[in-house]
């Protein structure tokens, strides 16, 4: 079973993706800031990391430079998730390492899709 | 709504668009025409059906469009673009070399996203395609969904949907909390009106032709009279790509599946093709033995 770490500082938010990403199959831990997160990294790598941007602590732009840093930093796939939808945060999470970005609000269905583009799950469940 | 009224639409929505609603599609028919019928001040199905028997010109237009039009999104299904990539084109290269021209058409275009989803893999082809001519005719039957794949803006919502974020960043630029597809890409699209029921045989012959996800709202009959003119409009070496729960198989042999590439024929001897239509009984089968 894949791992996936959700990295927001909603706890709907969290709750939500927690509840698609069980449905894709996904084993799911979660963290409410970019520490936490990088914590939990130290331990154990994630297969994925859905990432929200804006959080206390530390956001979660830093937390990507510092994962990726890590041994074996580079193999997670990094899915922003954030409300954050202009060219120039796209741009800046891409060219830090980011796999994907999803603009909030998301649904199952976008998720899907982009979990699919970056070959963590197989195309045809992106379909359901 | 009444069986009454819902036996008047099925019947209604068969003459004048071909689409073949099953008994149990009411609440399709409700979603789609309850919105419709209060845009019109109407109170409800049963008024929309008076006003349709009545002989409403503008009303039966609405009508069609609303119960004929789908969901779409980008890169849908994601294996037709991939043989699109992998197989189709570099035939075409191969094949056309001296023409160095292709014509592609979307016959269930829609909003956009299919079109304009080929539009750029030939963009991510590259220099194997410097200098050659290349037409996209996306058609629809509805006039509103041809302005919106012409203006080729989309939500926030749907630019998510099957378009990878690079392509995003690559081909769109952002308007506000919407986005709209590159100039370069729009100018790469024809778009036109279209009836598949019609005559389609001025669109010319085509290289490519993907018909996708449309077919299957239609009845047998429909279908393989469609296919039989589809295949007049395809080069003799050309492709033709139907959607995943879509084929040939069984009604017609115009086209033949290719093996091991899901959704995608190839047309028969076009002598064969040809003659078909006009042959009945068993006619046809020989015509096409004859052309092998």
């Amino acid at each position: 079973m894949k791992t996936c770490l959700v990295v927001d500082d909603s706890s709907v938010v969290r709750k939500i993706a927690r509840r698609i990403l069980e449905g894709l199959e996904f084993q799911v831990t979660e963290a409410e800031d970019g520490s936490k997160a990088l914590e939990i990294c130290q331990r154990q790598l994630p297969d994925a990391v859905l990432l929200d941007w804006n959080m206390p602590v530390m956001d979660g732009f830093e937390f990507m430079g510092h994962m990726r840093r890590l041994p074996g930093g580079d193999q997670p796939k990094v899915v922003f998730c954030t409300t954050e939808n202009n060219v120039a945060h796209i741009a800046q999470a891409l060219s830090g390492g980011a796999n994907e970005y999803i603009m909030k609000p998301f649904d199952k269905d976008i998720i899907a899709d982009k979990f699919a583009e970056v070959g963590l799950i197989p195309v045809g469940q992106a379909m359901v | 709504m009444t069986p009454t009224e819902y036996e008047y639409l099925r019947k209604f929505l068969k003459d004048n668009s071909g689409l073949d609603l099953s008994a149990d599609k009411q609440y399709l028919i409700e979603s789609r025409l309850l919105p419709l019928a209060r845009k019109a001040g109407l109170s409800g199905i049963a008024e929309l059906v008076q006003k349709l028997q009545g002989g409403s010109r503008t009303l039966i237009t609405d009508v069609v469009e609303a119960m004929t039009t789908n969901e779409t999104f980008f890169f849908r299904d994601k294996v037709p673009f991939d043989h699109f990539r992998d197989h189709i084109m570099p035939e075409v290269i191969k094949a056309r070399a001296a023409r160095r021209s292709v014509r592609i058409w979307c016959a269930a275009g829609s909003t956009g996203q299919e079109p304009y989803s080929l539009a750029m893999c030939l963009k991510e082809m590259g220099a194997a395609l410097t200098g050659w001519r290349v037409e996209i005719i996306a058609t629809d039957l509805s006039q509103e969904v041809l302005e919106k794949a012409k203006a080729g803006i989309y939500s926030q919502f749907e630019v998510q949907r099957g378009l990878p974020i690079q392509m995003l960043m690559k081909y769109f630029k952002q308007i506000g909390e919407t986005w709209q597809i590159n100039p370069e890409l729009r100018a790469m699209i024809q778009h036109r009106q279209l009836n598949l029921l019609h005559d389609f045989a001025q669109l010319g012959t085509f290289d490519v032709i993907f018909c996708r996800n449309v077919l299957i709202y239609f009845d047998q009959d429909t279908k393989i009279n469609i296919f039989n003119r589809l295949a007049r409009q395809i080069e003799p070496d050309g492709f033709l790509v139907l959607g995943a729960a879509e084929t040939v198989v069984g009604l017609t042999d115009t086209f033949r599946p290719i093996p091991e590439r899901r959704g995608l024929y190839k047309p028969n001897d076009p002598r064969a093709a040809a003659a078909k239509p006009a042959l009945a009984g068993a006619a046809p089968r020989m015509a096409v033995m004859a052309g092998r």
